[in-house]
């Protein structure tokens, strides 16, 4: 069966030019970066080169780019490798940070019902005791970009530090690295493998590792580097992405869905969004069989948050935002990217319309 | 799939026969939920961690699709809620049984046909068969009888009769422990699953208790007296939903003789007991009562009913009460323990007529 991906919040696949960089730093540069013979400084040349391409992505300086395992390594050091105080962080963000912000001393703003963040809900959090502010930029649920230049602003006149998940806004939109003190990105969400992604941290931030060995990454993060994770990253970095192109594509499937499929809501409507990520609700369907349904029909698509066991879980984002749990079942997740097609969109727009029609035969809560 | 040796044996063999199948695991009950019970998240306890992991190498060795689906909400409000209700209003409920009416056979076979399956298999031991002329779908009694599990699927309607297939149905368990060898699945040699899978170690007291206090349902004011059927107090109790009809064991009163707990009352919080003769009971009435292999009935019919899961269906006399949704059963010979919230299930042979839920 042809299968058509339509889940690039969950990861991407990794682009051709990304293979032809990793393949063979795999095959030749194995060398330990920290060494001193030629094999080491291979490897070392080929990370700062990585180093290089991932800050010139960021617009910063390579002295100011991390490498981490992830997105979730880069979001958990920059919560509790800041020097310990208040926190303010909002009530949308990803468990890497909710999770690690557990037992802190924290804030929690609430967005609105589009998923927006608002500035006064900042002034309103932030105290005298702030230390960090981490707002996400981009939902990964909704895809609603927050107004990161003017949270950040109002964070640092308060001389609290500003974090930034980028997780989902890299390689969608414009990035606001001026206006951050720390920033993540991870690289299986721009088209290079799961294990690698960076925290920005900019010069003169005081960062605490949370794991512990040798002065890996200007002992920031210890481990031996992850050399061929980091020239994938560094390669992904380098990809040209034609946003415009993915935006029309999830464009013509937004509309396409809502004007064939009755009672259809656009979830996070009135925001800004990156262009890729559409999040529609469809009354009375349950989202977890659409999702198995299209899955069968060989379109990968997304509802909710996996649990351990593999089912799926309402979104926290869609009940944040003050969607009921029936509701939040009823939300499906589309999201784009490389490799799309209008012709694999117009597939999808039929299977979901096929689909929402034979789930609303057979269930009793619509009517 | 529950990641036991029946489920998977069902999923080889369909896939043997070359059906187009579809496997998936119902995720039922959080077990990050009530951590003061013991247990944790070991297996032989319902959506254990281990067990998922069992069923989707199975599906992966079978060459299926595979999905985990979550039933959590419904599973809460038409099994768990009612279960806890049932003891709290001194009643002995079976949880497995509201599980197939409202999990299994509902919200299962919704979510199966919204995928686009025509039918479910299940694990389950009964046989589903149809009549020749009046093409009413039947269910019988397993073949292994040590294993059959139709006292628990008396709800079943025709709908759901024509949409179930029961595979395992005319097997023994050896032969389907055998078969999973044969089928070279990991779980051939696996443990029966045992007890109320949501309940660790069959500490039922105790999950009611660790689910009220999640809820804030007030448990204080459970206590009371220990009596006799003639009002003679022997002792007090703190808790009269921990204890079950015919129940001999932790009265905690010393008599000469054995006792038994004859019925619980909520409204006065007592707890009677008695003798073993005190137990036995020779006529009841069936609510809610689902006819499966006969439309209802209208004269009074010989039958043997089954009052418990491990009962021997006794011979009875159902006779209507001129409300099809209730039956009046008279016992041949009284039977022991006849159990309020326990479900009444109707056989003529292996055929199962129909079951209610003892009033």
């Amino acid at each position: 069966m042809e299968r058509y991906y339509f889940d690039h919040n969950a990861t991407t696949p990794i682009a051709p030019a990304v293979i032809d960089a990793i393949l063979p730093a795999l095959r030749d540069g194995f060398g330990n970066a920290s060494s001193i013979h030629q094999p080491g400084q291979q490897a070392k040349q080929a990370l700062e080169c990585a180093r290089r391409q991932t800050a010139a992505f960021l617009n910063c300086s390579p002295k100011e780019i991390v490498f981490t395992s992830g997105g979730t390594e880069a979001d958990n050091l920059a919560i509790l490798g800041v020097p310990s105080g208040h926190i303010v962080t909002t009530n949308v963000e990803h468990p890497a940070i909710l999770a690690a912000c557990r037992d802190l001393d924290v804030t929690y703003i609430a967005a609105d019902a589009d998923g927006v963040v608002h500035p006064q809900g900042l002034r309103d959090a932030i105290r005298p005791s702030t230390v960090l502010v981490s707002i996400m930029h981009v939902n990964n649920e909704l895809g609603t970009i927050q107004d990161i230049e003017a949270l950040a602003f109002i964070a640092r006149q308060a001389g609290a530090l500003f974090h930034s998940d980028g997780v989902q806004a890299a390689g969608k939109i414009r990035l606001p690295l001026r206006s951050v003190d720390l920033y993540s990105i991870s690289g299986h969400k721009l088209n290079a493998p799961k294990g690698v992604g960076a925290l920005f941290v900019r010069k003169g931030v005081e960062l605490r590792p949370r794991q512990f060995g040798g002065r890996h990454e200007s002992g920031r993060r210890a481990g031996t580097e992850n050399v061929a994770g980091a020239v994938a990253l560094g390669a992904a970095c380098d990809l040209r992405r034609d946003n415009r192109t993915i935006g029309a594509l999830t464009d013509r499937l937004e509309k396409g869905i809502l004007k064939r499929v009755p009672q259809t809501t656009l979830n996070g409507a009135n925001a800004p969004r990156v262009p890729n990520t559409t999040n529609i609700r469809f009354a009375g369907i349950e989202g977890e069989a659409m999702v198995i349904a299209l899955d069968l029909r060989g379109f990968a698509v997304s509802s909710g948050a996996a649990c351990s066991s593999g089912a799926v879980e309402p979104s926290h984002v869609l009940t944040a935002i003050g969607l009921t749990r029936d509701e939040a079942k009823a939300s499906i997740r589309f999201s784009l990217g490389l490799g799309n097609t209008i012709e694999q969109v117009d597939g999808l727009i039929e299977a979901v319309v096929a689909s929402a029609a034979h789930l609303r035969r057979l269930s009793p809560v619509y009517v | 799939m529950s990641g036991g040796v029946d489920s998977s044996v069902v999923a080889g063999l369909m896939k043997r026969e070359g059906a187009n199948i579809v496997g998936m695991t119902m995720q039922l009950w959080n077990q990050r939920r009530l951590p003061e019970l013991a247990g944790g998240e070991s297996s032989g306890r319902c959506c254990s961690i281990d067990d998922v992991y069992d069923a989707r190498y199975v599906a992966e060795l079978v060459g299926i699709p595979y999905y985990v689906v979550n039933f959590e909400d419904a599973f809460e409000k038409s099994v768990v809620k009612p279960f806890v209700d049932d003891y709290l209003h001194g009643r002995t409920p079976i949880p497995c049984t509201l599980c197939n009416n409202f999990i299994k056979f509902d919200t299962f076979i919704e979510m199966a046909e919204g995928v686009g399956a025509d039918k479910i298999a299940t694990g389950h031991y009964a046989r589903i068969t149809r009549h020749a002329e009046t093409a009413r779908w039947e269910l019988r009694r397993a073949v292994d009888a040590s294993k059959d599990q139709t006292y628990f699927l008396f709800g079943l309607t025709q709908t759901q009769l024509a949409r179930t297939l029961f595979p395992l149905g005319g097997m023994v368990k050896t032969e389907v422990r055998e078969l999973a060898k044969s089928l070279e699945l990991p779980v051939a040699d696996k443990g029966d699953s045992q007890e109320i899978c949501f309940v660790p170690n069959g500490d039922y007291k105790a999950f009611i208790e660790a689910y009220c206090r999640e809820q804030n349902i007030p448990l204080d004011n459970m206590g009371g007296d220990i009596i006799t059927s003639d009002g003679q107090v022997l002792g007090e109790h703190t808790g009269y939903h921990s204890y079950t009809v015919g129940q001999r064991r932790g009265l905690g009163v010393a008599t000469g003789e054995p006792l038994y707990v004859i019925s619980t009352e909520p409204e006065t919080r007592r707890v009677v007991v008695g003798r073993e003769t005190d137990l036995q009971t020779a006529a009841f009435t069936a609510r809610d009562v689902n006819w499966i292999s006969i439309p209802a009935i209208h004269a009074p019919r010989r039958a043997q009913v089954r009052i418990r899961n491990r009962h021997v269906p006794a011979d009875a006399t159902l006779s209507p009460v001129g409300d099809d949704t209730r039956v009046a059963v008279r016992f041949d010979q009284p039977q022991r323990a006849v159990t309020p919230g326990q479900g009444a299930v109707f056989y003529d042979g292996d055929l199962v007529l129909g079951g209610g839920w003892i009033d």
